[in-house]
């Protein structure tokens, strides 16, 4: 049974602005809010998920998005070093949390920052990371040499998709979904060499955060608002669970953000 | 030119990391120099390569530093140069940093600073006090002088051909060779005359006696006439040859006008020298009238600085020449401030000396009929050094003619 790690959006609210997404004069709103992870929860539990809860904590109302809690494969974790200080102070409840339940964790040099599987994700035999915006490459060669793996490092250029996990995601025979802008030439074409069966998201449909989704073998759990992209899973045999995430995205996240994998991968 | 080195490491092949980072560099403006690159034999293998990267300025370098420490690029530690004191003097450290006669900077306190002069085969002492780095040769070095060792904190930043620019140096800068076309080489070298005279560079000329031997030297006259020499560095013998011509109207005895050896001719070359003996020295023997033409009378008469080392073999010698070898090279490198092209003729000691004082951004012209003499310093592998071998008469007759005559 896939093991999944969410924390219930009881402190969650637009409090600080940290990427483009952000306006506190736009808040989100509160029971819109409840019903929205509510519908996300449920979901995940219908297709068969564990998922565990991690406690909420006052003052961290992005704590909600616990794919950025850190890395975890087999039974290692590594804790997120973030960028901003107005999300530094999660990593030690995960951290705690995943060591609770059995977790070796690892941490990475302080001056390295990095977001956890919000900018690192498994696709074929190689862990692909983003960089720039959230997460150092010099994480990525810690994080290579903690797990043994392969790590593929794509630039990240536009900062409305500043996690890898906004703008690429791995199906499960062994493609992926992608937004190809949201990443340099050279990123496009280290995805492109290492990844077969790309499906391209047009950029209207990209930016209702289509790419964040939640992949559970034959199932996509995604936000509403990618009718095309859709269409294309379900020619390849994959169902998709359109929610409504617009509370969430008024924080720039949506399924996948609110979603961590426990773990990601059983071995490299 | 500014430069740092960068180390990259981890997945940068397959993430094409490398590709993208020298693709950055190039499209700043600035150059690279893969040191070392290993790369990983397993897909999980991280690899590494070491680059220096070179910047036209230090902000361009700043820029693209910045740019690249993004990609992961980490900025090498700059070390300083390690010094020890000269045990006596005259005497080196062990293990001292033997210069080249390329620009070199010593990074001392964590500052780079340039060496002055560009000097080759000499130490580098360090003043921290005042911040500079000289090179210096053994007798100038003092016991107690802080002098790098080793090779540590050492910069040298070779000579950069013009991409843009072509000319005599890029075409023919090849091994000696008597079977160059010459008269294509010779007017090639005058434009290249009247290229340096154009700026703001002095010339400067080291000449054998062959160059009166051979009656060259009327054509010599009028280059310094029309201003194309600023220097002439020689010997004791092309000073007194001229000055039998200019009194005698003889080289070694020999008439040069008529050829045919002048009645007890071999004697005017002693007669000149106690001449300008009796009369002080070369500018008082001008001065008053004595010397009335020749090479060193244009000398005197154009403001053309000359410098006269000696040697054991000299007659006289005459008092203008500096008999102290360490003396006579300290005159020379007194001089050769501003100096941007250096034309040697028709003698071998001195422009192997002269050209051991080079930096090597100053272009030489070498002409001498000994094929070995051109060959030995060309092969000082400066690609702005050219040479050709020929008889220096029809040589400076040719030459004069482009150069003066505007041919």
């Amino acid at each position: 049974m896939r093991q999944l790690l969410l924390c219930p959006p009881d402190h969650y609210g637009i409090e600080y602005e940290i990427n483009p997404w952000m306006s506190r004069a736009r808040g989100a709103d509160t029971a819109l809010v409840r019903t929205q992870w509510r519908g996300l929860h449920e979901k995940l539990c219908s297709l068969g998920c564990e998922v565990h809860l991690v406690p909420p904590q006052p003052k961290l109302p992005d704590m909600v998005f616990t794919a950025n809690a850190g890395l975890a494969v087999g039974k290692k974790f590594i804790p997120s070093n973030f960028r901003h200080k107005e999300r530094a102070g999660e990593a030690p409840f995960f951290a705690e949390w995943m060591q609770e339940h059995g977790y070796e964790v690892i941490w990475l040099p302080g001056d390295q920052f990095f977001e956890g599987e919000g900018d690192a994700l498994f696709a074929g035999d190689a862990l692909f990371c983003g960089y720039k915006f959230r997460t150092d490459v010099s994480a990525h060669r810690s994080v290579a040499e903690i797990l043994n793996c392969l790590v593929i490092s794509v630039e990240l250029v536009d900062p409305r998709f500043y996690h890898i996990d906004t703008c690429f995601c791995p199906l499960t025979d062994g493609g992926a979904i992608w937004f190809p802008a949201a990443f340099d030439e050279y990123g496009q074409r280290a995805i492109r060499s290492h990844v077969p069966n790309l499906i391209d998201v047009a950029e209207e449909e990209a930016a209702h955060f289509s790419c964040n989704a939640v992949v559970l073998e034959h199932n996509v759990v995604m936000p509403e608002g990618a009718p095309r992209l859709m269409e294309s899973l379900g020619k390849r045999g994959y169902t998709c669970h359109p929610l409504p995430m617009t509370e969430f995205l008024k924080a720039g996240g949506a399924c996948k953000c609110l979603t961590m994998l426990m773990p990601q991968r059983e071995t490299c | 030119m500014p430069s740092e080195t960068i180390q990259l490491r981890g997945h940068i092949i397959d993430s094409l990391i490398l590709p993208k980072v020298l693709d950055e560099i190039i499209s700043h403006g600035a150059t690279f120099k893969i040191g070392e690159v290993n790369i990983g034999e397993q897909r999980k293998d991280q690899s590494f390569a070491r680059i220096e990267v070179m910047a036209p300025d230090a902000n361009t370098l700043d820029a693209l530093v910045l740019r690249l420490r993004q990609h992961g690029a980490e900025v090498e530690e700059k070390k300083n140069v390690q010094l020890a004191t000269a045990p006596a003097d005259g005497v080196f450290p062990q293990d001292f940093y033997i210069t080249t006669n390329q620009r070199t900077f010593a990074r001392i306190d964590d500052t780079e600073i340039e060496v002055h002069p560009t000097l080759m085969d000499s130490a580098i002492v360090v003043d921290r006090a005042s911040k500079t780095a000289t090179a210096k040769r053994f007798r100038e070095v003092k016991k107690g002088m802080e002098t790098v060792v080793g090779h540590q904190g050492i910069r040298v930043e070779p000579l950069q051909r013009l991409a843009s620019h072509s000319d005599l140096f890029e075409f023919l800068s090849s091994p000696a060779s008597v079977e160059k076309p010459k008269s294509v080489v010779i007017r090639e070298m005058a434009q290249e005359i009247k290229r340096a005279k154009g700026g703001n560079g002095r010339i400067l000329v080291v000449g054998g006696p062959a160059i009166v031997h051979t009656g060259a030297g009327e054509h010599f006259e009028k280059l310094i006439a029309g201003g194309f020499v600023q220097r002439l560095f020689a010997g004791n013998a092309l000073a007194a040859h001229d000055l039998e011509n200019a009194l005698f109207g003889t080289s070694l005895g020999v008439n040069l006008e008529e050829g045919g050896l002048a009645r007890q001719g071999t004697q005017n070359y002693l007669r000149a020298i106690n001449a300008v003996c009796g009369a002080g020295g070369i500018r008082p023997a001008v001065a008053s009238g004595l010397v009335k033409r020749g090479i060193f009378y244009q000398c005197v008469k154009h403001g053309v600085d000359f410098v006269l080392a000696g040697s054991i073999r000299d007659d006289g010698p005459l008092p203008d020449v500096i008999t102290d070898v360490l003396e006579a090279q300290k005159a020379m490198r007194a001089k050769l401030d501003g100096v941007t092209m250096a034309v040697m003729m028709g003698t071998m000691l001195h422009s192997i000396a002269v050209a051991n004082l080079l930096p090597a951004t100053v272009k030489m012209l070498c002409i001498d009929i000994n094929p070995a003499v051109v060959a030995k310093l060309t092969e000082r592998g400066n690609f702005q050094t050219v040479g050709l071998v020929t008889d220096m008469e029809p040589f400076l007759r040719e030459l004069t003619s482009c150069v003066v005559g505007d041919r």
